[in-house]
């Protein structure tokens, strides 16, 4: 089929409304994913470096399972089960959810490696002037492992973008189903996949530029 | 009278099936420089971080200024302290580094400022006071806004003693504190801790600077295989040593 | 709730889900391989003197690194007939699959092509030999022992993603357990077991490049 640019655009504007709140959608899920998974992410990072042997065990196997396991099919089981326990979840959070546990997996790791980085003299330093434990993490441990942690975390905050592709999977109205339904309705097939794909690219290339720009601000001078 | 800043008893520590220190006394009065040394592996690293509990130790006391540290006899049974204990009494005593051990992501100032803000609840301004106060002594006022990383080894080693200084530690502990040093570097350090002494700090110092400990100390201490193999006047020692061991020690060091 | 658990519906149809877990591992090792020939070339233009070398080959890596691989399969498959390339459902996210893994496997081979010193590359061309020879005798069996590793998390991943080949109808692995979920309404049970399969799959992908790392490991 061919269309003219005009009919293209034309029909871009008529769509322009569920469009931008598809990626409102987008932009929402997996925010949301983030924060929480973030959050999430360092208690599991906290439990593998410096948890009890059971707990490191339960926490390994937990963040094993969770990472062998395709996101898709994290969020069609999160779909699926939590609908069929009778819990009242939307599809948006049911996909939320299952995002989040997806990044606080990914996050958990990045955390535990970035710990683990930090030369054990820091730790001797600060008990040797009489800091805590809890006030050598948050004065020490803590602003060190963040600056370790910042490049890799904002590759995990990308991943999200991406995966929150897979909720249009579930029937939630992100920017993806949103194109879809345009789709259905003009076939303009071509324009509209590679103007979801566009956006979606320029999302996630702000993400990456704006961490190189964090990380370059909060680098320690030397 | 005067009683011990330091006193050790029957201090013995293993590690696993290994035994490292067999029985370790020794005490320390206010003022003392004592200097520790030894091959690699004699334990005296060891003995210097079980006195303040960055290592555990199997059996034996350590006192510091009349308190028993790290573990306590209740009921006949002797229990290991709980860490906000610890970490109190952690305050007891400063500790310089051999890999200086600075926080990079705090200037010179911030670091040396942290200790007396967050354990001592100092004022900010006051402490802020006592951090210059300390650079200043050890010469390096002008680079207080400095970060770790722009600092040369020498000068972040100052700034690590500065740092456990102006805490006003009962005693300080030296763990080879210029074997990471180019050899250029060791004498601003060396320069510092002589300082130190002249005004009457208490010091227990592990090194391989032979003439320093020469010139510096008022006893010295040389350990081998986790025992005290002797003890005395540096002069003394190292002019007569009265075993052995010691006798090839200091030929194969580089006093002469 | 009242759900007993109940795992002889999935018992079943398990081998649908076997089935399902070797086209799965098809779609894979097809992807994988050819996408190791784009990451392959893709890394050397990155690397390579000629500046519009490396600025196509950094849009190529940047494009596929940043767009959704969703997007890009539903493109090869529903909008690329608009220009008349038809392709089956298979075919199309083998393809789909390939061009995704390039830009990632180029990325890894670039960083593998980094890590060989550039003294070695200086050596061969003093004996004498041809920057192709270089290339195959030199610096590819190096480079292949440092990528291993990322290489491998790299292959993982990228089986992990043809479970969006479900997404247009084929019927791999996460297409088949879907299928049983909506069937028997055993949702629990169904999700558990196509989880346990692909996280066992993985882990078998681990060991193997853990053994071929040791196996190709230059004594030191």
């Amino acid at each position: 089929m061919d269309f003219t640019l005009t009919q293209i655009l034309h029909q871009l504007w008529i769509a322009r409304i569920p469009i931008v709140q598809g990626l409102g959608v987008t932009m929402a899920a997996a925010a949301l994913a983030i924060v929480a998974g973030s959050v999430l992410g360092v208690g599991v990072g906290l439990a593998l470096t410096y948890g009890t042997r059971t707990l490191r065990w339960l926490t390994r196997a937990y963040t094993d399972f969770i990472r062998g396991t395709p996101v898709l099919v994290l969020v069609l089981a999160s779909y699926y089960i939590l609908g069929a326990a009778g819990v009242q979840l939307s599809p948006f959070q049911a996909g939320v959810l299952a995002l989040a546990v997806f990044c606080s997996s990914h996050v958990g790791e990045i955390v535990r490696g970035a710990l683990q980085a930090i030369p054990i003299g820091q730790i001797e330093a600060a008990k040797a002037i009489g800091l805590t434990f809890p006030q050598t993490f948050r004065y020490v441990l803590l602003p060190l492992a963040i600056r370790q942690v910042l490049p890799t975390w904002v590759n995990t905050a990308a991943e999200m973008v991406k995966a929150s592709t897979l909720l249009s999977i579930i029937g939630v109205g992100d920017l993806l189903l949103a194109s879809q339904e345009v789709i259905s309705r003009t076939f303009m097939s071509l324009p509209f996949y590679f103007f979801a794909g566009f956006l979606y690219f320029t999302v996630n290339f702000a993400i990456e530029h704006f961490g190189r720009y964090v990380e370059r601000k909060t680098q320690i001078p030397s | 009278m005067a009683s011990n800043i330091l006193e050790i008893q029957n201090l013995h520590k293993r590690f696993g099936a290994v035994e490292v220190l067999k029985g370790i006394d020794c005490a320390m009065k206010q003022g003392d420089v004592v200097c520790v040394i030894g091959s690699s592996g004699s334990g005296k690293t060891t003995m210097l971080r079980c006195i303040n509990m960055l290592e555990d130790f199997s059996e034996g006391t350590i006192r510091i200024d009349d308190q028993d540290i790290g573990y306590e006899i209740r009921n006949g049974v002797r229990r290991r302290k709980s860490e906000k204990e610890i970490a109190r009494q952690r305050a007891l005593t400063g500790m310089a580094f051999q890999q200086f051990n600075l926080f990079p992501h705090m200037t010179a100032t911030e670091n040396i400022m942290l200790g007396l803000v967050k354990v001592k609840n100092m004022h900010r301004d006051q402490a802020h006071a006592i951090a210059e106060k300390w650079l200043d002594r050890v010469g390096l006022l002008e680079r207080r806004d400095y970060y770790p990383g722009q600092l040369s080894g020498g000068q972040q080693q100052r700034v690590a003693i500065a740092r456990a200084i102006a805490m006003s530690p009962k005693l300080m502990l030296f763990d080879e504190v210029t074997s990471a040093l180019d050899p250029e570097l060791v004498n601003e350090v060396l320069l510092v801790i002589k300082d130190l002494a002249r005004e009457g700090m208490t010091m227990l110092l592990v090194t391989h600077e032979m003439r320093f400990a020469f010139e510096v100390s008022s006893r010295v201490i040389f350990m081998n295989q986790g025992r005290i193999g002797e003890e005395g006047d540096p002069r003394e020692m190292f002019l007569n040593p009265k075993t052995e061991r010691l006798a090839e020690f200091l030929k194969s060091s580089t006093f002469n | 709730m009242d759900y007993v658990l109940n795992f002889s519906v999935v018992w079943r149809s398990f081998d649908h889900l076997l089935g399902g877990l070797g086209l799965s591992l098809l779609l894979a090792l097809g992807s994988i391989l050819i996408g190791i020939v784009i990451g392959l070339v893709v890394s050397f233009a990155l690397v390579s003197p000629s500046g519009i070398a490396r600025r196509l080959a950094g849009l190529y890596v940047t494009v596929t690194r940043n767009t959704p691989l969703l997007v890009l399969v539903l493109f090869v498959y529903f909008a690329l007939p608009d220009l008349g390339i038809r392709l089956g459902d298979i075919e199309s996210f083998v393809a789909t699959l390939a061009i995704y893994s390039g830009g990632y496997l180029a990325e890894v081979f670039r960083a593998g092509l980094l890590s060989v010193p550039k003294g070695l590359s200086e050596a061969g061309q003093a004996i004498g030999l041809k920057k192709m020879q270089i290339r195959l005798s030199i610096m590819m069996p190096i480079m292949f022992r440092n990528v291993l590793p990322a290489l491998g998390s790299t292959v993982i991943s990228l089986f992990k993603d043809t479970s969006l080949a479900a997404a247009i109808a084929v019927p791999e692995l996460t297409f088949q357990a879907r299928k049983i979920n909506v069937e028997s309404f055993r949702v629990v049970e169904t999700w558990i077991v196509a989880s346990l399969l692909y996280v066992c799959t993985c882990a078998v992908l681990a060991m193997i490049f853990r053994r071929v790392e040791r196996h190709l490991a230059i004594p030191r």
